[in-house]
């Protein structure tokens, strides 16, 4: 269980991005944080995990406030996953392998060996372990990424925009897989996402953000043609097709 | 059948993996031999022709001549690990500079700190008068102008608004500032402290004892333990610094005391060599450019390339047309500026 509560953060010399914010997800359930560029979705996730510090507020995992933890300490009970994927000269194996750092003493015994080979396997990307992560396709390096977040054995996933610099297989591929293992392992994920119908096939809970503010947070029922309206400023309204729901844009 | 070729497949992926290990390895294997001969070059050039297995009997005092342990142990020695000592030291700090800053450009002497001991030991030869002067004077003085050069870029580094490549610009401009600050105050030196500076910022490895040695040692062996502890942290980093923070990496407090250390190590060493520039910058790169970005083999790569480039030029200075030594600093950069632009090039071509 992640409990947020009253979360606020600001930028040095800006006005508030995030006003109050507080809500819950249970584990095993896919959270999409959806909003407006600016609506301070990034910034939210980024608190969750050190990156940012907030002014005040807690986040709360299984009953330990991540807040007041050394980043050592965050680091094995939370992963992130950010929008940019690095370009380095370094072998699968090696960045799958820096997942494993939090637990690291002087140096990575045979467990956690094991830990990283069985993530790549999880995610199919153990054939290309020798290979630079520079000379893998997008939707290759995004599946790394996520299998360095599963070799630190997290209770709770954070993903920022996974899915922007996708082709639409790789996309559904890498959510399908975010959502399996949050399914599996009764992990909480979140993910801050631009495209609806993606949210809609994959996730099971839905955080509207508006001006650092929660606008609704609850399952598909919340978006609505009213809620699309508040929160993207668009004429819009979900239709459901051979059961599934997918969102349509007035012009 | 797809199993027995899933399994060849995965004896292939597993030979790629390996052959990469095996190669950053070997390159290490290369590096310390290379190192050894020149060493064992370095150890056998000079005014004696002495023969090999006598010299190396000297390093013990076991040899038949006293005056051969004599030249061994008090002259060529010394020599030999003052090159290796700030060889390797400049190399580790540009390396571990160019991976916190993240800035491939970044080194002492890109940074200005080596520009700052420049300018202390002006300050020392012309305004204090201790051009004629031997002992501690100048090096302290030198070490006194790299701190303060350290601690201004230290005090950016702190800044939120600079961010690691502004850095290294900065350092480009605090390096122009004291290069000026170094002219003017040659300008009004008379000819004897003139002759002292010059000499001073020629580079010189033939005039630490073993008294200043011990000073390097300690400084360099303390940079290199707290590198390989962080080995890792240095590759988390290369993945950008959101990415280090949520592997449980205190970016900040990394990025400070790496630059204070390296800071620390690069003004030891140019207080008591002089300037030598470019081993920094051009050593990571030359064993990046085959064991990649993996600092568990680029730090210890970095010391031995950094360590035998110095000894090589040092070699090369002391015999193109001996029996004049020629100025390491100078030899270093004439040789590391053209492979640093082959470098550069090829990099560019790269990007």
């Amino acid at each position: 269980m992640m409990q947020i509560r009253n979360l606020c953060y600001h930028y040095k010399g800006c006005p508030e991005v995030l006003k109050d914010v507080s809500f819950d997800i249970e584990p095993g359930k896919f959270l999409a944080i959806l909003g407006n560029n600016g609506a301070g979705k990034s910034t939210l996730l980024k608190c969750f995990d050190h990156i940012l510090r907030p002014d005040s507020g807690e986040v709360i995992l299984d009953g330990e406030n991540l807040l007041t933890m050394s980043h050592r300490d965050v680091a094995k009970r939370v992963a992130f996953v950010s929008q940019s994927v690095p370009d380095t000269q370094m072998t699968v194996h090696d960045v799958v392998m820096l997942g494993r750092r939090p637990y690291m003493q002087w140096s990575f015994t045979e467990k956690d060996h094991g830990i990283v080979h069985d993530a790549m396997d999880r995610l199919g990307i153990d054939g290309m372990r020798g290979r630079f992560l520079s000379q893998l396709s997008g939707g290759e390096k995004q599946k790394v990424m996520l299998a360095r977040a599963l070799a630190q054995q997290p209770k709770a996933l954070l993903l920022d925009e996974p899915t922007s610099a996708l082709d639409i297989q790789n996309q559904y591929q890498v959510l399908r897989m975010v959502r399996d293992i949050c399914h599996d392992d009764r992990m909480v994920a979140v993910v801050v996402i631009h495209d609806l119908n993606l949210a809609l096939r994959f996730c099971d809970r839905f955080l509207l953000m508006k001006e650092g503010q929660v606008y609704g947070c609850g399952d598909h029922s919340i978006l609505d043609g009213p809620a699309l309206k508040e929160i993207y400023g668009v004429d819009a309204r979900i239709v459901e097709i051979e059961d599934r729901r997918m969102v349509l844009v007035e012009e | 059948m797809d199993s027995i070729r899933s399994k060849l497949e995965d004896k292939g992926i597993d030979q790629a993996y390996r052959r990469n290990k095996v190669k950053s390895i070997g390159f290490l294997i290369f590096l310390t031999g290379l190192l050894v001969s020149t060493i064992l070059l370095s150890l056998c050039s000079g005014a004696y022709d002495t023969p090999i297995g006598e010299l190396v009997r000297g390093i013990f005092g076991l040899s038949s001549d006293r005056r051969i342990d004599l030249v061994v142990q008090n002259i060529r020695l010394p020599r030999i690990c003052t090159a290796i000592l700030a060889g390797g030291g400049l190399g580790l700090a540009g390396c571990i500079l160019q991976a916190v800053l993240r800035n491939p450009l970044a080194s002492a002497s890109t940074l200005g700190v080596s520009q700052g001991a420049t300018f202390g030991a002006a300050f020392a030869i012309v305004v204090l008068g201790m051009g004629g002067t031997t002992g501690f004077g100048i090096p302290s003085c030198a070490f006194l102008g790299s701190i303060a050069v350290a601690l201004v870029i230290l005090g950016l580094s702190r800044s939120r608004q600079v961010s690691p490549e502004g850095i290294v610009l900065a350092g480009v401009a605090i390096s122009s500032m004291f290069t000026g600050a170094t002219t003017l105050i040659q300008y009004f030196a008379d000819e004897v402290e003139l002759s002292a500076l010059v000499f001073w910022t020629f580079g010189d490895l033939g005039s630490t004892g073993w008294e200043d040695l011990g000073g390097m040692a300690i400084v360099v062996a303390v940079l290199s333990g707290y590198c390989v502890f962080h080995r890792w942290d240095y590759n988390a980093l290369l993945s950008g610094e959101e990415t280090a923070i949520s592997l449980g990496i205190d970016v900040k407090r990394l990025i400070l005391t790496n630059m204070l250390l390296c800071c620390l190590t690069s003004s030891v060493i140019v207080s008591n060599v002089g300037l030598v520039s470019f081993i920094g910058l051009v050593a990571p790169h030359i064993v990046r450019m085959v064991v990649g970005n993996d600092h568990v083999y680029l730090i210890p790569g970095s010391i031995l390339g950094g360590a035998t480039l110095l000894l090589l030029g040092d070699l090369f200075a002391r015999t193109v047309i001996s029996p004049v030594i020629l100025p390491i600093g100078a030899i270093t950069s004439f040789l590391g500026g053209p492979l640093f632009l082959y470098l550069l090039f090829k990099g560019g071509k790269r990007g």
